[in-house]
This record gives C-alpha cells, sequence and structure tokens, in this order.
C-alpha cells in the first residue's frame, strides 16, 4: 500500500537512521543484541547439545576445559563442560532463553501497568492521583530486588509445593514486572498532565468521548515516545534483577537454568580452577545487559530533541 | 424570548475555588478564596447572525466560551439552546448526544487544536463516527473530502499530519472538524488571533462564508475591536466577568456609552494616518495607577 | 553617513541542515539613523526576528552570517570575537524580548537585576548604581519602593516596564526590541510603547522595533522596513509607507488589516491569495511573484532590488 512504502522511504531518509549509522558503539551494541536474541529463539536449532537430556550426559566429560579433547572419551567442547559433563555452550544458549524471556515478558508487564496508571493518574488527578503517585514513592523507596524478593517469596509461600517449579518463571516475571513499573508511570502521568490541558483534547470532550476513550485514543499516542527509552533501560534492570534472583537461588528453578543460575554453579568451582564455568555464563551476561543498556542511551539521547 | 434566539444566557456565574489546601488552611487560619471569573452574565444570540464577547485578559470571555459550548458547568445561571437548557442532568444519553450535534467550537490555538498523532482524515472523521452520520467506510471517505473542499483544502489533505500544515491551514482543519457533524452554533474563541493578518483576513473570510452559506450562528470571542466590526451583527464588551455593554456592532463602536468601552476602542491601533489617535489622549483614569496590580 | 548609529549592508543569514542550507535572510542592507525608531515588520518567518538577532550576535546555533557587514558607529561587529561582544552587547545595544516572563530572572528582585546591568556595564560604585537602578525605575512609571519586589508581583505590563528600565540603564545607542508588546492587553501596549518611544527621543538613542503587528507600526515609528520570505520588500516613512505603500505585498498587508473605524458586518476582507512560502521552498525570481496581482515576466526568474522610491519591485524599476 502506498502508506507503507513512504513510510519505509521516509525511514531510510530520516534522522534516526542516519544517527544511527554514524555511532560505532551504537550498531555493536545491536548487533550483539540481535545475535543473543536470534540465539535464544531459536536455541534448539543452534546449540550442539540438548543440555536438559539427562540421558545424554556421560559424567566421564566433567570439568573438560574449552577445545580440548577430554582425557577419557575424546569430546570437544568449545566453551568446556561443566562438573555433570553438560556442555557449556549449549547451557548458556538455553539460559540465555530463560534470561531474555523473562527479561522482555517482565518488562512488557511493568509497561503495561505503568503506562496505564500514569494516564489514569495524569488525566483523572485528585485523589486517584495522590493514590497511586503515593503508591509510586513508597515502592521507589526500597531497592527493586527486595521487592522482587518479597513477592517472589510470597508467591512461593502461597503455592503449593508441587507446583512451585513450573510457575517459578511466571512468579519471577510477576515479582519483576511489579517492581520496575514506577518509571514509566511517573513519566506518562507528567506528559499526561501538560497533554489533557491541550485543545485537542476539549475538541474530544465536546463530542463526548468518555475519559477512558480520551485517554486511550487521544493521550496514549502522545506520551508513548519516552516509554521506548524507559522500556529499553528497564529490560537491562530485568536482566540483572533475573540474574541476581537466580543466583541467590529464588530466581529460575533448576530445570530451566538461566544465565544467573549457571553463574551461581560456576561460582563454586572457580578457586578449584575449573573458571570456565563461571567465565563464560558471566561473560554471556555482561554482553547482553552493557548492549542493552547502551543501547538504551542512544535511544534517550537521539530521541531527546526531538521531543520538543 | 424571542423566536428567532438560537443560544439564551441568563445569569451566568462561575466561581473558580482558588483556596490552599485544607489542612494549610486549618494551620494558618486563613478562610477560603475565590474568584468570580463570571458574574451574573446574560445576553441572547440570533439564529444565523454573529454575537461577540470582546474583553481583555481576566475578563472571563474564554470561561464563556467554554460554558456556552457544554465543557464548563456554570456554578448558576443557564444557557439554553432552542429552548433546551445546556446542563440539564435529567436528559437521557440519547437527548444529550442530539444536542452534542448542534454545537461546536474552534479553539485559538492552531497548534494545540489537532492531535499531531493523527492523521487530518482521522481527525475529520471521528465526529462522524462518534454521532453515527455516516454509513461505512466509503461515505465517510466522501463526507471527509467535502468537508476538506468546503474549507478550500484539497483531498489529498487527508493523508497528512497536522505538522505538514501552516497555522493557517491548520485553522481551516479545526473549522473543518467543527462542520462535521452540521452543528447549528459554533464558538469561535480568538480563532485568528495566533495567526499572522493576510492569514487572519482568509480566515475571517471562510468563516463569514460558511455563516452564509450554512446559516450558522457563531459566538465570537475576541479582544481585538477591529475583527469584531467586520465579523460580528452584535457585541458585548466584557470587564472582569461582568457584561458592560452591549450593542448592535455599528452603534456601540460609533456611540460607545461607558468608559470601558470607549477605551477599548481609543486603545485599539489605527494603520491609516487619518485614523489615528495619540496614546496621550487615552483617558488615564481609566487605565492608570488607579488600576490594581494584578 | 556619520548620522546613521548601525549600517547593515549586504547582510546573509544561513541555516546549514543535512540536505544543504536555508537561507534565512538574503542581502538586507540598511541604516537606522541616530535617535530614530525604525519598525521591521513582517509575517512569521520573515525574518525580521533573524535580523535583530545577527545584529546583537545572538543568532541560535547551527545559524550563522555567512556574507554581509554589520558597523555600529565605525565599528564593525559581525565578526566581533567572544570578548569584545560582551562590551556592545548589553552597553551600547540592548535588547527588549517579548515574554517579561522569561526575559527577568524570577529569582532575583527587580533591584538586584538592575544593578547587576549597570555594574557590569559602567564603571560605578554600588551606591551610584543603585542610585541610577531607582531613578530607572522612576522613569517606567514604577514605584521606587519596589525596588526589592520579585518580577511575579508584577503584572505584565509592569513587567515590561522593567525589562525596559533594564534595556535602557546602561545607556544604550540602539535598542532592539522584539515583539515587545504582543503578550499585553491592548490598552496596556499603548502605554508601553508610549513609555519606549518618550525615553528613547529624550536620550537620543535609537530603536529597531520587530514586530508583525502594523498597528504598532504605524504609532510608534518614524520609519518601516517591510521585510518577506528573508528579503526587503520595502522601506520608508512611515506615515509615507501606509498612506502610499507602492509594494504589492505591502498594500496587500494594510489591505487585509481590518479597521476600528470602518467597515461592517457585509465587509469581506481583502486577502492576498496563498501564503508565505516556507525558507526549504522559495520560489525563483521574486520572491512574491506567486501571489502577486501584478506580475511581469520578469518576476518569475529575476530578483529586485530596493529602488529609489524604496520598494523591491520591477514596477518601479525606471523609477
Amino acid at each position: 500500500m502506498i502508506s507503507e512504502k513512504r513510510f519505509l522511504r521516509r525511514f531510510q531518509e530520516s534522522d534516526f537512521l542516519h544517527d544511527f549509522k554514524r555511532s560505532p558503539v551504537t550498531i555493536v551494541s545491536f548487533a550483539v543484541v540481535v545475535v543473543l536474541f536470534l540465539l535464544a529463539v531459536f536455541a534448539e536449532f543452534v546449540a550442539p547439545t540438548n543440555p536438559f537430556d539427562v540421558g545424554s550426559l556421560n559424567l566421564m566429560n566433567g570439568f573438560t576445559p574449552p577445545m580440548q579433547p577430554n582425557a577419557f572419551t575424546g569430546e570437544v567442547f568449545p566453551l568446556g563442560a561443566d562438573d555433570q559433563g553438560r556442555d557449556l555452550l549449549s547451557a548458556i544458549i538455553f539460559g540465555l532463553r530463560v534470561s531474555l524471556f523473562v527479561g522482555l515478558t517482565a518488562v512488557i508487564l511493568a509497561m503495561v501497568l505503568g503506562v496505564s496508571l500514569g494516564l489514569l493518574a495524569g488525566y483523572r488527578g485528585g485523589w486517584v492521583d495522590s493514590l497511586i503517585m503515593r503508591a509510586a514513592d513508597i515502592q521507589v523507596t526500597f531497592p527493586s530486588i527486595l521487592i522482587a524478593m518479597l513477592i517472589f517469596g510470597v508467591a512461593r509461600g502461597l503455592l503449593p509445593p508441587s507446583m512451585r517449579n513450573e510457575l517459578a518463571i511466571s512468579v519471577l516475571i510477576i515479582s519483576i514486572g511489579l517492581s520496575e513499573w514506577v518509571p514509566f508511570a511517573r513519566t506518562v502521568r507528567g506528559t499526561t498532565l501538560v497533554e489533557k490541558e491541550k485543545e485537542y483534547v476539549q475538541a474530544a470532550r465536546l463530542i463526548g468521548l468518555s475519559s477512558g476513550q480520551i485517554m486511550l485514543r487521544h493521550i496514549l499516542p502522545n506520551v508513548l515516545s519516552p516509554v521506548l527509552v524507559i522500556a529499553t533501560i528497564t529490560l537491562a534492570l530485568a536482566i540483572i534483577a533475573e540474574a541476581t534472583l537466580s543466583f541467590l537461588g529464588v530466581g529460575a528453578p533448576p530445570t530451566e537454568p538461566s544465565l544467573g543460575t549457571l553463574i551461581r554453579i560456576g561460582q563454586d568451582f572457580l578457586f578449584s580452577g575449573e573458571w570456565w564455568i563461571l567465565f563464560f555464563p558471566a561473560a554471556t551476561l555482561l554482553a547482553l545487559s552493557l548492549s542493552v543498556n547502551l543501547l538504551g542511551d542512544w535511544l534517550r539521547d537521539i530521541l531527546n530533541p526531538r521531543l520538543k | 424570548m424571542k423566536t428567532t434566539d438560537l443560544i439564551q444566557v441568563e445569569g451566568l456565574r462561575r466561581r473558580f475555588d482558588l483556596s490552599e489546601p485544607w489542612l494549610v488552611r486549618l494551620l494558618a487560619r486563613r478562610p477560603k478564596r475565590f474568584l468570580d471569573a463570571v458574574n451574573d452574565v446574560s445576553f441572547s444570540i440570533e439564529r444565523g447572525k454573529t454575537y461577540a464577547l470582546v474583553g481583555e485578559s481576566g475578563s472571563g470571555k474564554s470561561t464563556i466560551a467554554l460554558m456556552a459550548v457544554g465543557l464548563l458547568r456554570p456554578s448558576s445561571g443557564h444557557i439554553l439552546i432552542d429552548g433546551h437548557n445546556l446542563y440539564d442532568r435529567s436528559r437521557s444519553e440519547a437527548e444529550h448526544r442530539r444536542i452534542r450535534q448542534r454545537l461546536q467550537m474552534v479553539f485559538q490555538s492552531p497548534y494545540a487544536s489537532l492531535n499531531p498523532r493523527w492523521r487530518v482524515g482521522s481527525i475529520l472523521a471521528e465526529p462522524l463516527r462518534v454521532f453515527g452520520l455516516t454509513q461505512g467506510p466509503k461515505a465517510e471517505t466522501h463526507r471527509v473530502h467535502e468537508l476538506l473542499e468546503q474549507v478550500g483544502l484539497s483531498v489529498s489533505d487527508a493523508s497528512r499530519f497536522p505538522h505538514e500544515f501552516s497555522g493557517g491551514q491548520r485553522q481551516r482543519i479545526s473549522i473543518a472538524r467543527a462542520l462535521a457533524s452540521r452543528p447549528d452554533f459554533i464558538v469561535c474563541d480568538e480563532p485568528t488571533s495566533a495567526l499572522d493578518v493576510s492569514v487572519q483576513a482568509q480566515v475571517l473570510n471562510l468563516l463569514k462564508d460558511l455563516q452564509k452559506d450554512l446559516g450558522l450562528t457563531y459566538l465570537f470571542i475576541t479582544h481585538d475591536l477591529a475583527v469584531v466590526r467586520v465579523m460580528a451583527h452584535r457585541i458585548g464588551v466584557l470587564k472582569s466577568g461582568r457584561l458592560v455593554e452591549e450593542e448592535d456592532t455599528k452603534r456601540l463602536i460609533e456611540f460607545p456609552q461607558s468608559d470601558y468601552t470607549r477605551m477599548l476602542i481609543r486603545s485599539a491601533p489605527r494603520i491609516r494616518p487619518s485614523d489615528q489617535v495619540h496614546a496621550a489622549t487615552i483617558p488615564v483614569s481609566v487605565v492608570g495607577r488607579s488600576t490594581p496590580y494584578r | 553617513m556619520t548620522d546613521s548609529i548601525l549600517s547593515v549592508r549586504n547582510l546573509r543569514v544561513v541555516i546549514p541542515h543535512r540536505h544543504g542550507k536555508l537561507v534565512a535572510i538574503d542581502n538586507i542592507s540598511f541604516h537606522i539613523q541616530r535617535g530614530e525608531i525604525i519598525g521591521f515588520v513582517g509575517e512569521s518567518g520573515a525574518g525580521k526576528s533573524m535580523t535583530g538577532a545577527a545584529i546583537i550576535g545572538l543568532i541560535d546555533p547551527p545559524g550563522y552570517i555567512e556574507r554581509g557587514e554589520i558597523w555600529l558607529d565605525n565599528l564593525r561587529i559581525d565578526q566581533s570575537v567572544r570578548g569584545d561582544a560582551s562590551l556592545i552587547r548589553g552597553k551600547r545595544i540592548s535588547m527588549v524580548f517579548q515574554d517579561p516572563l522569561t526575559s527577568l530572572n524570577p529569582l532575583r528582585t527587580i533591584g538586584d537585576q538592575l544593578m547587576e546591568t549597570i555594574l557590569t556595564h559602567l564603571p560605578v560604585s554600588a551606591e551610584a548604581a543603585r542610585k541610577k537602578a531607582i531613578a530607572g525605575l522612576e522613569e517606567v512609571d514604577i514605584d521606587p519602593s519596589r525596588f526589592g519586589a520579585y518580577p511575579h508581583e508584577f503584572s505584565g505590563g509592569m513587567r515590561q516596564r522593567v525589562v525596559i528600565a533594564l534595556a535602557l540603564c546602561a545607556e544604550p545607542e540602539l535598542i532592539i526590541a522584539d515583539e515587545p508588546t504582543t503578550a499585553l492587553d491592548v490598552s496596556v501596549q499603548a502605554q508601553v510603547l508610549d513609555l519606549l518611544k518618550r525615553l528613547c527621543r529624550e536620550r537620543g538613542a535609537s530603536v529597531m522595533l520587530i514586530t508583525h503587528d502594523m498597528g504598532v507600526i504605524a504609532e510608534t515609528t518614524d520609519r518601516v522596513a517591510v521585510l518577506y520570505a528573508g528579503r526587503l520588500a520595502e522601506i520608508g516613512p512611515t506615515q509615507t509607507l501606509l498612506s502610499n505603500p507602492k509594494h504589492p505585498y505591502t498594500r496587500g498587508l494594510i489591505a487585509s488589516t481590518p479597521s476600528v473605524e470602518s467597515g461592517d458586518i457585509g465587509t469581506h476582507l481583502f486577502q492576498i491569495r496563498g501564503t508565505m512560502p516556507r525558507l526549504d521552498a522559495l520560489p525563483p525570481g521574486c520572491r512574491f511573484h506567486p501571489r502577486c496581482e501584478q506580475i511581469m515576466a520578469r518576476c518569475r526568474s529575476e530578483q529586485p532590488e530596493v529602488a529609489k522610491n524604496g520598494a523591491a519591485c520591477f514596477l518601479y524599476e525606471d523609477d
């Protein structure tokens, strides 16, 4: 359709693409994120082995260093093997999938919750606004990790032990998501306060639209620009939060280890010489969160003057 | 009320509560503070004619504009359109909608009156959809094109965004949106104050032509007496929330009765040398230091 | 010309951007005489504010002066290095902006702000500066007892008077006033303009009054320059230009302005067809030709210069 072709042309000629191409750091960060994302999505096809298939494991492969054939079986593992003979590369790829999945879904949850509450607080004002903003203020005085742990702990306590492993991921997502909604809400509320005074909102009220319709159709499209930046930065935070919780043993279950879980496992072997079991998962986590962070920084700088 | 009156405003009052939060007042023992932005204003507008409300900032004219179009409830008094009270709480939703269709507004700012994220076509189609005025996408597009041409824009403008247009063109889009529901009554709140002089002439002429062609009734809010002279049949002069004087245009400008009106007329800038009035002849007592500083 | 305080020759200001550059001001030349009040009128985007900014050296980057000369008396000022500029700006040339809310520092008293300006530009003691500041307030009809008041305690019109006092206190030779009364009510507007006019006459200072309002021009200025799309359309004595405008744009502008003295509901205002072109879509030849009723063949390809009668139009080439 004509409008789609025009959109593509406008994008190609846009300042957005132009500035992107001029920043090597951003291009590298973007490439790293894309590669890691694709690895995670296509984990089954990319990983050389299935690290969860207990039957395929050979304990004799345990502690094989990277790129060196095993003394007993002769198998070669690109990034080494852990204490149970699991291929670390495969474990990392599947762990990446868990980390990214939890991170992304938590951010989406935080975004939907934060944007909705921000719109409501900004448009309605009055006691609704006060209530939501005071809740935000209170939440922000606690480190988000503590809040996530609190929610996680409460949920764990309420659930029967048989369900715990299955629902661990969902609970993890919910607890991280609920701990990160405040920046979204505050920013959206600020922009909503400005937009609701504009005459196009009055014109919408004039024809009898309800508050909900006005918030959704008219105000929402105008408050979204800073949301993308906040989402990217929150993604990095969520990934680290998940890794922290898993590292502490209260995050991803052992049946679905994330990068954090792998780091915890590797930590035990660091000083006995099997450095690779800790190093490679940690390096992957570092690469992921750093790239996402840099991308978010660049987005914020790029979109800022345009917000005028 | 004459049968030729479309709009009748009776004893309109609007009070704003500017009090500090109750805890502060309690501790500092301060009374509540109110602002009577509109104080006992009454006037009526004949069908198909233009009534202008003229005043400076703080006169209450914008507050009256919002009340006249149903966006702000008066503290007391009535506004009647064709005999129906605008703020009747007992009315059904369907009746409410029918009345809303008859009222529209053109706003002052060409930049803030159109949603920057919507295309012009969607902006014009919205009232059509809300009031169920067209059946099916083809009829809707047809009406949108009709509206665009009516205000002197082209059909291809429907797919563009507001920021692609100049101030004058944006005001035209606002006018087209106001016309969409086929209203009887349009409140124009300083529609050309933010526009350059040559663009203002185009927009004012457009409004006049539309009034003639469609039989529209206007409430025209402005601070500019020169604009009022060519736009309005009747003028009401507003000062600090009260109607100071009310008269047919020509008679009010040529034979003003109140000092305030006289002052406004003398302050209006004149371009042609024969029209010029030296600033020193504006009576100081009306405008000088006796006026309390805000 | 020893009588002129400011002389602008062939000024050209451009704004570069990714695909090229926009010409905001194209080859403008004019003089400002000592003690005269000259108006610069034009619609949004015509370049009048940009001209003022160029003179005082405050063009927003990336815009810059590409060509031309600006002379203050016998000193060239368009090429001033950072240090020199501050000697001129505020002292010999000062500025009055449109919005008194943002041109005054809300956190400092008006007395403080006056004294700061005086002490920066004049070699006087703090005591003498204070006396000057108080005298300045009296001159603009503000009670000196309000010396310690903050800007938000004044109304818009009074704030503008404070701004005028600020502009005058360092005894400048030229004041650039950019839309000084646009944000004010009409009744207050007349007072403020009258004040500006009277004080400048008393001190022999010149005023460059930038505005889009023909009425302000008519009642305040001695001479007026009409700008269109970055070029001078017409320049001349105010009363002459207003009663007998020569350039078709000036004629159209005056004709489309409604007057409180004439007309009625049946009057159809004169309108110039079309709109002023954007800087990235300037027509070839005379910038006004697509809207002109008296267009000739050469107008489409050649640009007219200002003729002896003050109008830049081929209709008067041979006058």
